[in-house]
């Protein structure tokens, strides 16, 4: 059995982790639409979910079960080919962008094969990121024209509109990393902003501040979300390009923006953020306890708020989850070679989350933008300053050479 | 037969039964889609080869970029359906034979020059570095590199001006 395992092992592991990866994006995936609907709800002084489990929380399982057992109905004289394989190819793409992203700095080794926090460890990872993207608007065209609908038609032809125009944007943007890191693997990238040890000083954010406002924007109309979500704009296109998709392939489009919003965080974080680095100096060891110092409090007030819950099942169930949180919390502190480990993944996701709050906000707090205004803004603006940024960066680098 | 060499052919044969798709399809959507596929098959190649920057490139440009605005202009003019006409006499008396001709010029010429090369020693394949294909392209040619950029300059210009004629 170990023989076995020690020769397959360039098999086992990366299927062992895609099988872990993508069970958890698609929990995270779940949970982030509970988010999404409760920040949004609060910013517009709302309740949001709040009847099935204690604050909502088994919402996105309702929501799954409905999904699956929904009736499918498919319009006439839709193209059949089209129109089944456009989900698919969204789902697929979105999830196989997330293969390239490094999660923690740790590199171990599993029955003699040497792997490392990230399904594939490439060093051209961000040019697959791009070719991944690149190839992402098939989907969402694919869509609009299959369904034999205008309403998706126009949105079809809208998505492929806008998502040509910014990636040219998302991708000069990110020229200016690229230039100062000198290489496009992701690890690179990040291990050359861990700078002197001083922290969040020497981050990718700094010099390249233009290149993160022009690669957020770009990222956000890329997703297709709140402000650029022009495609599905519904009191003018009904729902855009999924108009005619219900069931389990309208869900699968719904996990694919989430997906990409993930990943794009995941970019962002990486580029401009630090990746797994922490933002403060290495000598600050007592910084390590910060994860242990958010868990406790939080464990302990979820018990608190727990047993005034108005129903029992609440009364069950938050109790207990407090606990399993302060008592990972005090575990965090008991073992400090765990603490230690889970630092940099802490620090990822910590960024990561922030992102997507920033997405969650913005969809509660902006109008969308009007179709002429979100090409004139693409064309006319964000495309010159990418540009400008590389034109600076590499006179800058180039005048340091010398 | 090794990992490559299987993969070599799983991808040569998608690229193949891509092409053929593209010209057998009769919706102008469908044979996008199926350059498409020959374009990630042809990716999928070059990879194989070691030049991991040329595959990704092939994806972003060609598969991405390119296709994208062949589909947006297909689903723009709403395109239908290609109708079928009678085989022409010509393609019949001349085209066939002349396609047996040259397929079998090709596989002649194959199998001459299996035979007089020798195969080289089993190499690993190494990944030509992006920086050493900069190098190349940007300081040994870079003045085929620049006019190659310049006639695509004039043939964009020349489009607009096509474009613009009407007015």
């Amino acid at each position: 059995m170990n023989e076995f395992l020690t020769e397959y092992a360039f098999l086992i592991v990366p299927i062992v982790k895609i099988a872990i990866l993508v069970f958890l994006v698609l929990t995270v995936d779940a949970y982030l639409t509970w988010i999404e609907r409760k920040v949004i709800a609060h910013i517009q002084a709302r309740w949001g979910p709040h009847r099935t489990g204690p604050h909502g929380l088994l919402q996105p399982l309702a929501d799954g079960v409905k999904f699956i057992f929904k009736e499918d109905p498919m319009p006439a004289n839709v193209d059949k080919a089209a129109y089944f394989l456009a989900p698919f190819i969204t789902l697929l793409l979105a999830l196989t962008s997330l293969a390239v992203i490094p999660f923690g700095p740790q590199r171990f080794t599993v029955f003699g094969y040497q792997t490392t926090l990230a399904i594939a460890d490439v060093n051209i990872s961000l040019l697959v990121l791009f070719a991944i993207t690149a190839l992402g608007v098939y989907g969402v065209a694919l869509a609009g024209w299959a369904s034999n609908n205008k309403y998706s038609l126009l949105g079809g032809l809208r998505s492929s509109a806008q998502m040509i125009s910014y990636e040219l944007a998302l991708t000069l943007s990110v020229v200016g990393v690229l230039l100062m890191a000198g290489d496009f693997s992701l690890r690179t990238i990040v291990d050359k902003q861990a700078g002197a040890g001083h922290g969040l000083l020497s981050w990718n954010i700094f010099p390249q501040i233009i290149g993160f406002v022009c690669f957020f924007i770009a990222a956000i109309a890329e997703t297709n979300r709140v402000p650029f979500d022009l495609p599905e704009a519904e009191s003018e296109l009904v729902a855009g390009f999924h108009t005619e998709y219900a069931s389990m392939k309208f869900a699968m489009f719904f996990i694919a923006e989430y997906t990409s919003m993930i990943a794009v965080s995941c970019l962002a974080t990486i580029m401009f953020f630090g990746g797994w680095l922490s933002p403060f100096p290495d000598s600050w060891t007592f910084t390590h306890y910060l994860p242990s110092v958010l868990l406790i409090p939080f464990g302990l007030w979820v018990i608190f708020d727990g047993v005034r819950y108005e129903n029992l099942f609440g009364r069950l169930v938050l109790p207990v989850v407090g606990t399993v949180l302060t008592a990972i919390g005090v575990a965090l502190v008991v073992f400090p070679v765990v603490n230690d480990a889970i630092q940099g993944v802490f620090w990822f996701f910590a960024k990561v989350f922030t992102f997507l709050f920033v997405y969650i906000w913005m969809r509660g707090t902006l109008p969308r933008f009007r179709y002429d205004q979100l090409m004139s803004f693409g064309w006319k603006f964000l495309l010159p300053v990418s540009i400008a940024n590389v034109i600076v960066t590499s006179a800058v680098i180039l005048w340091r050479m010398h | 037969m090794n990992a490559p060499v299987v993969i070599f052919f799983v991808l040569a044969a998608i690229a193949v039964l891509g092409a053929v798709s593209l010209i057998v399809q009769r919706h102008p959507i469908h044979s996008a889609l199926s350059l498409i596929v020959v374009m990630v098959a042809l990716a999928g190649l070059y990879l194989l080869m070691g030049a991991e920057f040329v595959a990704a490139v092939q994806i972003i440009v060609y598969g991405g970029a390119i296709m994208v605005l062949f589909i947006f202009v297909i689903m723009l003019l709403n395109a239908g359906e290609e109708e079928r006409t009678n085989f022409s006499k010509l393609a019949l008396y001349a085209g066939i034979p002349m396609a047996v001709a040259v397929t079998g010029l090709i596989a002649a010429a194959i199998v001459n020059s299996s035979k007089a090369a020798t195969l080289p020693p089993a190499q690993p394949v190494t990944l030509t570095s992006t920086r050493t294909l900069s190098t190349l392209l940007f300081r040994e040619f870079v003045y085929p590199f620049e006019l190659t950029s310049f006639l695509i300059l004039v043939a964009i210009l020349g489009a607009i001006v096509l474009a613009q004629r009407e007015n």
